[in-house]
């Protein structure tokens, strides 16, 4: 299967770039305390990828619903929509070369604008938006752009601390072209002054690293009179040349 | 001073949290009516080649209580030790199997369920045979980076002892926690956050 159908590129085969385990949290985070007792205390297993890790199935585009890249309009009622801020959220997906990652599956999911999850674990006061589900997906383009349209989330109380609060966030699940590449984060607004009291974002040591997951406002994406525009680009590992390996193709 | 090096950094990671199920697997954390289905949810087909098998997959915390939000990603080859995949140039893979899915564990249990095939085997980059086995992505509140790893089968012995992963595993007494435990049709393999018996996990 061609990764980006209409270009006659061999799909790349190398290996992926090691994961630099300094600049994403650790796994013991004790202000975050469910880490405590989740998190592996033994030193990790490090081997360069094998076929296992290189490779990864492919997400075409015919899967997707047309409604699935609008969380607006994708659980409500015909010819009503959710309430809140209504946002763009637009960028790409790059590997750590810069190169963009056609094919992505990306997939989203957050709170509704009051901060209130369709969860059956969420007790939180705020009410359920009758017109709001909380999840999309779509996939990249062939240059690795997204962009889907929702509501701005809610921030929202946790039990942690005594009172602590999580910024306003999107969750985005990334699936690029390998299964060593699989990642989860979230999105944060810039601007939120909660951003730098969260533990969890607390956990990433780097202010250069939370800073990169802040989207930017950008006022010339804008939906005029209709919706605000946030630009979030995301980094996936990137992938070694095979130019010069000596070892068998695909392995 | 010489040329600049310009390489991004990868997006850091963060904890797919408690609501993972409401992205993920909507339908089944209550959301019907925006995805048919769950993304990953059926990995087979009547037309799948291979041996059926289950896989009983729990993942457990440091007191041994079983997590109930987490979200268990598999990827394996297929009967044959062909990767359905772009980047897996060796030849034709099994069209009836994409190689993927994705399941939660059980919100009462903790059981989180596979259906799927038992993958043949897969080159190393030296041409040696890794020995069967399915890779695991593991995600959780609480967990700020995914966890991978890999489930080997008990009824593999003489592969898993020339596995060349296996091997690289320096104290011998932990590879049994990638071993999954052959019953019936079913592969039962508890994923150890902490502890003793904790998992190997990979920096792959
Ligand atoms: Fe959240």
């Amino acid at each position: 299967m061609p990764v980006d159908a209409g270009s006659n590129r061999r799909p790349e085969t190398g290996a992926f770039f090691q994961r630099d385990r300094s600049w994403h949290p650790p796994a013991l985070t004790p202000d975050y305390k469910t880490s405590v007792l989740r998190s592996p205390q033994k030193a990790l297993l490090a081997f360069d990828n094998t076929a296992s890790e290189i490779t990864g199935p492919v997400f075409g585009h015919a899967m997707l619903g047309e409604l699935d890249a609008d969380l607006i309009h994708n659980f409500a009622k015909s010819g009503e929509s959710a309430i809140g801020e209504r946002i763009i959220v637009y960028g790409r997906v790059l590997d750590e070369r810069g190169v963009g990652v056609p094919g992505a599956l990306l997939e989203f999911w957050q709170a509704n604008a009051g901060g209130r999850y369709r969860h059956k674990k969420d007790g939180y006061l705020a009410p359920l938006d009758p017109n709001f589900g909380g999840c999309g997906r779509t996939i990249t383009d062939a240059d690795g752009g997204y962009a889907f349209r929702t509501v701005k989330p809610g921030p929202y109380p946790w039990p942690n601390g005594p009172n602590d609060w999580r910024p306003s966030h999107i969750h985005f699940s990334v699936f690029g072209h390998g299964f060593a590449q699989r990642l989860i984060t979230q999105m944060y607004f810039e601007g939120d002054p909660l951003i730098w009291r969260c533990p969890i974002v607390g956990g990433i040591r780097d202010k250069a690293a939370v800073e990169a997951l802040i989207a930017v406002l950008d006022m010339q994406s804008t939906a005029p009179m209709d919706a605000l525009a946030y630009k979030f680009d995301i980094v996936l590992r990137g992938r070694r040349s095979t130019l010069f390996e000596n070892r068998p193709e695909g392995n | 001073m010489a040329q600049a090096l310009t390489r991004l950094k990868e997006s850091p990671s963060q904890t797919a949290g408690p609501y993972v199920h409401i992205g993920l697997t909507p339908n089944f954390g209550g959301i019907g009516g925006v995805y048919p289905t769950d993304l990953g949810s059926t990995m087979i087909t009547d037309k799948t080649k291979g041996e059926r098998i289950g896989l009983r997959i729990r993942v457990l915390d440091g007191t041994g209580t079983p997590l109930r939000d987490a979200l268990i990603e598999i990827w394996q080859a297929d009967a044959n030790g062909f990767y359905n995949s772009p980047t897996d140039l060796r030849g034709d893979a099994d069209p009836d199997f994409q190689g993927w899915g994705r399941q939660p564990t059980d919100m009462e249990t903790g059981i989180c369920t596979f259906q799927t095939i038992k993958p043949g085997r897969v080159p190393f980059g030296d041409g040696r045979l890794m020995a069967p086995h399915i890779s695991l992505w593991i995600v959780a509140r609480g967990i700020n980076i995914g966890l991978n790893t890999r489930l080997y089968f008990s009824d593999e012995a003489k592969a898993n002892a020339e596995d060349p992963i296996l091997a690289r595993i320096e104290h011998k007494v932990r590879v049994p926690t990638l071993i999954a435990e052959r019953q019936g049709d079913n592969y039962i393999f508890d994923v150890h956050l902490q502890g003793e018996k904790e998992t190997v996990f990979f920096d792959s």
